[in-house]
C-alpha cells in the first residue's frame, strides 16, 4: 500500500475536525481533495505571473503560456497520447463529452445509426446521447449488466452491427465501482466500424490509462476528481478525428484569421478552446498529474485494491447492509454503494456526518441504474490515495451506530 | 444522540400517525422529490362545514420527510380548510425542532407542498407556496 501517513501531510484539508471528530473523507468519487502542490501552483500563478495566454508579447504572458502548455503536455504524457495536440482542456468530463456529442455527433450521426451505452452510465455520458438521438432520429441502446453488475459482453457483441456508429462507455462505474474491460469493447466496436468514447471521469484518477494501448477514439476526464482543481478537465481525441470536427464553441482564441465574411479555424488543440481558458486550473491540473505520476498509477491502483478488499470484508459484516457492485476487487474500483435495511441513504449519510465521516447519498447522477437496482438512492463510500484502513474501521463503527439508533 | 434525529422525529418515523390512504378523499395530491427519492401522498376528507375530519399520508423516503408528514397530519386534523391553508413552512420546521441545510430542508417541506397541492387542487398553487 501507499504510505498514506506521508501522503496525508500533503493534504491540508484532511487535518480538521467535523463535529468534534477527525474528518474522514470518503467522497473522492464525487470530488477529490487537493495536495498543497496544486494549491500552491495556482496561488503562485495568480501572485506572480498571471496574464492571458498565447497572445501577450511580454514576459508575464509568455510565462503563463509556457505553464499552460506545459500542463497540456503533462496530461498528454499521463494518458500516453501520441501528441499534445490531442489534448483539449475543458471544464470537466461533462463538457468534454458534450463537445464530442455536438462537434462530432451532429455531423456524423444520422437517423439510421445506433449509439450504444451501458446501463451504468453517469448522466454525463447518457443525457448528451439522448439529446443527440432525439435530434437526429438515431437509436440509443443499452448494453446490459449481468447478475454480478458487470457488462454482459455476449449481449454487447449481439448488439453490434454496421449501424452502430458510437459506443460510449464508462471506464469505471461511479456507483458500482465496476471496471469495464475497455480493450475488449474497443476491439469489437472497431470491427464493425464504430468509434469508442471512454468516460474516464472515474477511471483516469484511479487506473493506469493508456489511450494508445486501449485504442479508444475519445477519452473524457475531470481534473477535480484526480487531485486537480474544479473547472479543469480534458478531452483526448485521435488527431484525425479532431481535425475533421468543426469547432464546438466559437469566438476568440480558436480562430486563425477573421474577416468580415467569416473565419478560418485555428490549429489543434486551440480550435476547440474558444475564449480565455481556465489557466490557473490547467496549471493546477498539471501539478495534480505530476503528483499522481510520482506516486505511480500502478501503486495508486494497488492501494485502492487493498482498501476496497478490506472495506468489502468489514462492511459485509455490518448487520442489515446490502452492498452493490462486483464482489471481486479485480473487477472493481474503490467506490462502494450500499444501503442499510429500510433506511434512506440520506439518513445514513446525515448520521455519519455527525461522526465526521463524509460519504455521498443519493442517485449519484445515475437514476436509470438505480431504477434497475430497484432503489431510489444508495449511500456510497469512495477511496483515494489519502485514505487508510483505520478510516474504514471508523465507518463500520458508525454504521453500527446508525443501525442501533433506528432500531430502538 | 444528536439534534437532527431527536426522539420526536424518530418516534414519528418509527410509528407514523395517520399512515395509509382514504377510500373516497375529497382532496388528494402526491408529489416526490426525484433527487432523493422521497415520495408523499396525502388524502383528506373535508366535511360539509369545511373541517378536515380525516387525513392520511402515504409514502417513502428519509426519516425527516416521513416524520414531517406524520406531524403535519396531526396538525391539520380537525382544522378548517382556511386554517390548514395558513400553515407555513416555519410551522413545520418549528414542529421538527431542528436546523436543516439547503438539501435536507426539501425533505422536511415536501409534505407541506403536497398538503397545499391537495388543498388548492392545483400543482401551480402548490409550487408557488415554496
Amino acid at each position: 500500500m501507499l504510505d498514506s501517513y506521508t501522503i496525508r501531510q500533503d493534504f491540508p484539508i484532511l487535518h480538521q475536525s467535523i463535529n468534534g471528530k477527525p474528518l474522514i473523507y470518503l467522497d473522492s468519487a464525487a470530488s477529490s481533495q487537493k495536495p498543497l502542490a496544486v494549491i500552491q501552483a495556482m496561488d503562485e500563478y495568480y501572485r506572480s505571473y498571471h496574464a492571458n495566454v498565447h497572445r501577450g508579447i511580454y514576459q508575464l504572458s509568455e510565462k503563463a503560456t509556457e505553464a499552460y502548455e506545459a500542463a497540456r503536455r503533462k496530461v498528454a504524457r499521463f494518458v500516453n497520447a501520441r501528441s499534445w495536440r490531442e489534448i483539449i482542456f475543458t471544464r470537466n468530463a461533462t463538457e468534454a463529452i458534450n463537445l464530442v456529442a455536438y462537434a462530432w455527433g451532429r455531423r456524423n450521426i444520422t437517423a439510421r445509426d445506433k449509439i450504444l451505452v451501458t446501463e451504468m452510465e453517469h448522466h454525463a455520458n447518457l443525457v448528451p446521447w439522448q439529446q443527440l438521438v432525439a435530434e437526429t432520429g438515431a437509436r440509443l441502446a443499452y448494453i446490459p449488466l449481468d447478475e454480478h453488475y458487470c457488462c454482459d459482453i455476449a449481449a454487447y457483441e449481439a448488439m453490434l452491427d454496421e449501424r452502430v456508429k458510437l459506443v460510449a462507455i464508462t471506464q469505471m462505474s461511479n456507483v458500482l465501482g465496476t471496471i469495464v474491460p475497455v480493450r475488449e469493447f474497443v476491439t469489437r466496436a472497431h470491427a464493425v466500424g464504430a468509434l469508442v468514447l471512454l468516460d474516464g471521469a472515474q477511471g483516469v484518477p484511479h487506473l493506469p490509462t493508456d489511450v494508445q494501448f486501449l485504442d479508444v477514439d475519445f477519452l473524457a476526464a475531470s481534473g477535480h476528481k484526480m487531485l486537480g482543481p474544479t473547472g479543469s478537465g480534458f478531452l483526448y481525441g485521435k488527431r484525425h478525428l479532431l481535425e475533421e470536427m468543426p469547432p464546438f464553441l466559437t469566438g476568440g482564441e480558436m480562430i486563425r484569421r477573421v474577416t468580415w465574411e467569416g473565419a478560418e479555424w485555428n490549429e489543434l488543440p486551440h480550435k476547440f478552446e474558444a475564449g480565455t481558458p481556465a489557466i490557473a486550473e490547467a496549471i493546477g491540473l498539471g501539478f495534480a498529474v505530476d503528483y499522481l505520476s510520482r506516486l505511480g498509477m500502478e501503486n495508486v491502483r494497488q492501494h485502492e485494491v487493498e482498501l476496497t478488499r478490506y472495506a468489502l470484508e468489514q462492511l459485509g459484516q455490518v448487520e442489515g447492509i446490502r452492498i452493490y457492485g462486483p464482489q471481486h476487487v479485480d473487477m472493481r474500483g474503490g467506490a462502494i454503494a450500499f444501503n442499510m435495511d429500510n433506511l434512506h441513504a440520506h439518513d445514513v449519510a446525515a448520521i455519519l456526518d455527525r461522526e465526521g465521516i463524509a460519504i455521498r447519498a443519493g442517485h449519484h447522477c445515475a437514476m436509470p441504474l438505480h431504477q434497475k437496482m430497484g432503489v431510489t438512492a444508495t449511500a456510497r463510500a469512495s477511496f483515494y490515495v489519502y485514505n487508510e484502513p483505520a478510516e474504514i474501521d471508523r465507518l463500520v463503527e458508525a454504521l453500527d451506530m446508525v443501525r442501533r439508533l433506528f432500531e430502538r | 444522540m444528536d439534534d437532527l434525529y431527536r426522539e420526536i422525529i424518530l418516534d414519528h418515523y418509527r410509528n407514523p400517525r395517520n399512515k395509509g390512504t382514504l377510500e373516497h378523499p375529497t382532496h388528494t395530491f402526491q408529489d416526490d422529490n426525484p433527487l432523493c427519492g422521497d415520495r408523499i401522498r396525502m388524502d383528506l376528507k373535508v366535511n360539509g362545514t369545511g373541517v378536515i375530519e380525516q387525513v392520511r399520508f402515504d409514502g417513502e423516503g428519509c426519516a425527516i420527510s416521513q416524520a414531517s408528514a406524520s406531524m403535519l397530519t396531526e396538525m391539520v386534523l380537525g382544522k378548517s380548510l382556511e386554517e390548514a391553508k395558513a400553515i407555513r413552512k416555519e410551522d413545520i420546521l418549528e414542529a421538527l425542532g431542528i436546523q436543516l441545510g439547503p438539501v435536507r430542508i426539501k425533505c422536511a417541506l415536501l409534505s407541506l407542498k403536497v398538503l397545499k397541492g391537495a388543498l388548492y387542487g392545483l400543482r401551480g398553487a402548490a409550487d408557488d407556496e415554496e
